[in-house]
C-alpha cells in the first residue's frame, strides 16, 4: 500500500501549520527590510558629513586643486610653519591636515606629501587626494615640456571591442556579470536551501524519535517511505516559505521606497556595488542594451530546466543525509560530529563556485567539481550561465541521480536501524555495522 | 488452519549479538498467547519481525496460512512498548491520520474513533492536543489507534504500564472483548499476575531461546511437584510431624489460619493419590486446609530461567 501521499500531507500540514514557522514566515521579511533600512539609513548619515580637510601646501604648485565638493571641504593655510598648521588643524578638529613641502615636484615618489590626522584616515580618502594631485602634476609636466595638451587629449582612442561567437551571437563584456550574477544565485539560493530544510528534517525525524512514535509508524509503513515523505513534505512546506518570502520581500521593499523614501538602489552589497561601477561607464545606455542582450544571450531554458533537476537532485541528496543523521542521534546537541562532513563539501562548493567559476567556467577544477556529486549541483549551477556542453550535463546529473539513489539506500538503512536506537550517541563505526543490519 | 500465526526457525543476528536463535511459536487462533521472557531476552526483536519492521536472518513465518508479506501490515495492530505520539498533533487529527496508514478510509475512520471514544469515554478530547494530555488518557488513545481497524493479530506489549487500576481493568476488559469478537492476541508483560489471568497459551524466551511454551494449563501441569498445604488441628503438633515426615516428604507451610494450627508442605509420590493422603489426615485431627499447591506463572517463569541459566553453564 503506498502511503507517501498521507506522510507527505501530515509533514506539509505540520510544518506549515506551525507557530514558529509562521512567525518566521511573516517575520523574517520584515526583519530583514528592516535591517537593509538601517544600514542605509547609517550609510547615508555617514555621506552627509562634511569632512574639513587643512591643507598647507609649500610648494605653491597645487593651490588650484583643492576645490570643496559635496562631503570634503579644503581650507587652504599659508604663512605658517608645520607645527602651527598641525595646532590649527587639531584645534579645528577637522578631519586632518595635507602638506606638501617646498621641495616636491612630483617627480620623487612617496615623498614630501605627508597626511596627517587624529584617526587614520579612511582609504577613499587618501585615493582621492592622490587622484587630484597626480593629474594635476602630469598636467603640469606635460605643459613644462611642451607637450600640447589639447592635442593629446585630442589623440586618444576609445576601443570597445565587439564580442561575437562564431554562430553570430553577440555578447559583451556586461555578459559575464549577468551570468556570475545568475549562476551565484543559483548555487547560493540552493546551499542556503539545504541548510535551512535539511535541518528541519533532521529535526522532525530527531522528534518522531523522542516522542517514540516511531515503532507505531513504522509498523504500518516502510521506514524508506516514511524517510521519502518526510523529505518531500518537508521540502513543499519550504518552498512555500521562500515563494512567501520572496513575494513579502518584494512587496515590502516596494512600500519601503515609496513611503520612506529610502532609495533601494543605493542599499547595495559590497559586491552588487562593484558591478554597479563597472556598468557606470559614459556609453550608459549602451550598456543597459548590452544587459538586455546578456540577458538574452543567457541559455535561458537550459538554465531554467538545469537549475530544477539540479536543485532537486543535489537537495535531496543532502536531505537524506540530514535524515539519517537525524535517525541516528537521540538529541539535537548529539548532531554536532556528523554535520561536519554535510557542511564541508556544501562550502567547498560553494567556494569554488565563487572564486575558480569566476575565473575559469571551463577549466579544469571546475569541470571536475561540477561532476563530484556532492559539489555537482551547486558548481554545475552556476557554470551553466557560461554555456556548459549538454553531454557534460547529462553525465552530472545523471551521477547525482546515481548517487543519489545510493545515498538513499544508505540513508534508509542508517534511518531504520536508527530510529529504533535509544540512549546511545553513535559512532562512525557502528553506522557502518548498521548497514549490514 | 487452528494456527493464526506460525513462526518457524526464526533467527536474528545483529552484528555479533544474535538476538533470536532458531525461535519457534505457534500461536492458536483466538487465543490471549503470552510472550514472557526476562529484559532483553529477545521478546521486542521477535514481535518486530512479526510486525515486519525487522527482517529475520532466517525463518519462515505465516500468518492465517499464508506467508507473512506487506498486506498483512493491515492485519496486525501493535502497540508497542516504546510508545508515543506526536505530541504538538490533536487527538482526533492525530487519530485519523494513524487509522489512515493502516488502510481505513477516512469517513470509516472517523465513524469508529466516534464510537471507541464514547466507548473509553474521551469523546471531548478529539480538539486536544497530546501534550495536554496526562499520561494515562493518552495511553488510552493509543489503545484505540492500535485496535481501531479490527485486525486479526493485536499485539500489546505492557499495555497496562501507565494505566490506573480502574482504567487497566477496562482496558483488560476491552482486550477479552476483542477477542470474544475473534481477534488473537499476543500479550508481553512482566506482570504476571495478568498473565495467569488472561492467558491461554503462553512461551518463554530466555538468551535468544524459546524455553518454553504450550498451553497455560499443561505447563503448570508439567511444572507441578504433587505438592499439598495443609492445615490441621491436633494435640501434638511435633508428633505429627515426625510420623509425617517419616512417610511423605514435608517442609513447613506458611499461611494464614484462625487458629494455630500445624501447617505443612506434603509432596507426594507419583504413585500416591491426594485422597489416600487426606484420608490419612482425617484420621489424625481436625483439618482446616488442604490444597494442591499449583506453581504460579511467576514460580514457573523464575524456575525456568534459573534452570536455563545452570545448564549454560
Amino acid at each position: 500500500m503506498n502511503h507517501l501521499p498521507l506522510i507527505i500531507k501530515r509533514e506539509y500540514l505540520t510544518k506549515v501549520k506551525n507557530k514558529s514557522f509562521i512567525i518566521m514566515t511573516f517575520l523574517s521579511p520584515l526583519i530583514f527590510i528592516t535591517f537593509i533600512a538601517i544600514v542605509s539609513y547609517l550609510t547615508q548619515l555617514n555621506k552627509d558629513k562634511v569632512r574639513s580637510i587643512f591643507v598647507l601646501d609649500e610648494s605653491g604648485l597645487l593651490s588650484s586643486v583643492f576645490q570643496n565638493s559635496e562631503n570634503t571641504s579644503y581650507s587652504l593655510i599659508e604663512g605658517v610653519t608645520l607645527n602651527d598648521a598641525k595646532i590649527i588643524a587639531k584645534e579645528a578638529s577637522g578631519y586632518g591636515l595635507l602638506h606638501i613641502d617646498t621641495v616636491f615636484n612630483g617627480m620623487q615618489k612617496n615623498k614630501n606629501v605627508t597626511f596627517y590626522s587624529e584617526d587614520s584616515p579612511s582609504l577613499a580618502v587618501i585615493s582621492s587626494l592622490e587622484n587630484r594631485i597626480q593629474t594635476e602634476l602630469t598636467l603640469q609636466n606635460r605643459i613644462q615640456q611642451g607637450i600640447d595638451v589639447n592635442k593629446l587629449a585630442a589623440s586618444k582612442v576609445n576601443v570597445e571591442i565587439n564580442q561575437e561567437s562564431f554562430e553570430g551571437k553577440k555578447t559583451s563584456k556586461v555578459d559575464n556579470v549577468v551570468k556570475l550574477v545568475f549562476g551565484g544565485a543559483a548555487g547560493y539560493l540552493l546551499f542556503m536551501f539545504i541548510i535551512i530544510y535539511g535541518n528541519m528534517i533532521m529535526r522532525s525525524v530527531i522528534e518522531e524519535k523522542t516522542s517514540r512514535i516511531i515503532e507505531v509508524i513504522i509498523s504500518s509503513v516502510k521506514p524508506i517511505q516514511l524517510m521519502l515523505g518526510k523529505i518531500i513534505g518537508t521540502s513543499l512546506a519550504g518552498i512555500t516559505q521562500f515563494v512567501i518570502w520572496v513575494v513579502l520581500g518584494a512587496l515590502l521593499i516596494t512600500l519601503a521606497s515609496l513611503f520612506l523614501g529610502i532609495d533601494v538602489a543605493q542599499m547595495q552589497t559590497p559586491q552588487q556595488q562593484v558591478v554597479a561601477q563597472a556598468m557606470q561607464s559614459p556609453e550608459f545606455n549602451l550598456q543597459i542594451q548590452n544587459i538586455a542582450l546578456a540577458f538574452y544571450n543567457l541559455p535561458l531554458t537550459n538554465l531554467i530546466v538545469a537549475f530544477i533537476l539540479f536543485f532537486i537532485g543535489g537537495y535531496l541528496l543532502y536531505s537524506s543525509f540530514y535524515a539519517a543523521i537525524g535517525a541516528a542521534v537521540d538529541n539535537e546537541t548529539d548532531t554536532q560530529q556528523f554535520m561536519l562532513p554535510i557542511i564541508m563539501p556544501l562550502i567547498l562548493a560553494v567556494y569554488i563556485g565563487v572564486f575558480t567559476v569566476i575565473e575559469d567556467p571551463h577549466g579544469t577544477v571546475s569541470t571536475v567539481f561540477s561532476f563530484i556529486p556532492l559539489t555537482s549541483p551547486v558548481v554545475m549551477l552556476m557554470r551553466i550561465p557560461f554555456g556548459v556542453p549538454v553531454w557534460q550535463q547529462v553525465i552530472s546529473l545523471l551521477i547525482l541521480l546515481s548517487s543519489f539513489t545510493f545515498t538513499v539506500w544508505f540513508a534508509a538503512k542508517i534511518y531504520r536501524v536508527g530510529i529504533l536506537m535509544y540512549g546511545k550517541k553513535p559512532s562512525y563505526k557502528e553506522l557502518i555495522k548498521w548497514i549490514k543490519y | 488452519m487452528s494456527n493464526l500465526l506460525e513462526v518457524q526457525n526464526v533467527s536474528k543476528h545483529f552484528g555479533d549479538f544474535k538476538a533470536l536463535n532458531n525461535v519457534s511459536i505457534e500461536i492458536p487462533k483466538g487465543s490471549i498467547f503470552g510472550l514472557l521472557g526476562p529484559n532483553g531476552a529477545g521478546k521486542t526483536t521477535l514481535i518486530r519481525v512479526v510486525n515486519q519492521i525487522t527482517m529475520p536472518d532466517t525463518g519462515i513465518i505465516s500468518l492465517d496460512g499464508e506467508p507473512l508479506g506487506q498486506k498483512h501490515i493491515m492485519d496486525i495492530g501493535y502497540l508497542p512498548e516504546e510508545r508515543g505520539l506526536y505530541k504538538s498533533m490533536k487527538v482526533g487529527e492525530q487519530a485519523l491520520y494513524l487509522a489512515q496508514l493502516k488502510g481505513l478510509s477516512k469517513a470509516e475512520a472517523k465513524k469508529r474513533l466516534k464510537y471507541w471514544f464514547e466507548r473509553l469515554e474521551i469523546g471531548d478530547w478529539w480538539n486536544k492536543k497530546i501534550q495536554e494530555l496526562s499520561k494515562g488518557m493518552a495511553q488510552k488513545i493509543q489503545f484505540v489507534v492500535t485496535v481501531l481497524h479490527e485486525p486479526k493479530l493485536l499485539i500489546f506489549d505492557e499495555p497496562f504500564s501507565g494505566f490506573d487500576p480502574i482504567n487497566a481493568n477496562l482496558i483488560k476488559d476491552e482486550i477479552l472483548r476483542l477477542r470474544e469478537n475473534g481477534a488473537t492476541v499476543i500479550f508481553s508483560t512482566h506482570r504476571m499476575e495478568s498473565v495467569e489471568e488472561l492467558c491461554d497459551d503462553i512461551a518463554l524466551i530466555h538468551k535468544s531461546n524459546k524455553i518454553l511454551d504450550g498451553k497455560l494449563a499443561d505447563v503448570k501441569r508439567q511444572y507441578k511437584t504433587n505438592t499439598y498445604e495443609i492445615g490441621i488441628k491436633c494435640n501434638d503438633h511435633n508428633l505429627l510431624e515426625k510420623e509425617l515426615a517419616s512417610k511423605f516428604i514435608v517442609s513447613k507451610a506458611n499461611f494464614k489460619t484462625l487458629d494455630d494450627d500445624l501447617k505443612l508442605n506434603i509432596k507426594l509420590q507419583q504413585d500416591e493419590k491426594p485422597n489416600d493422603l487426606l484420608s490419612y489426615l482425617i484420621r489424625k485431627g481436625q483439618l482446616s486446609h488442604f490444597v494442591e499447591l499449583i506453581p504460579s506463572v511467576n514460580d514457573i517463569f523464575i524456575q525456568a530461567v534459573k534452570h536455563n541459566n545452570l545448564q549454560n553453564i
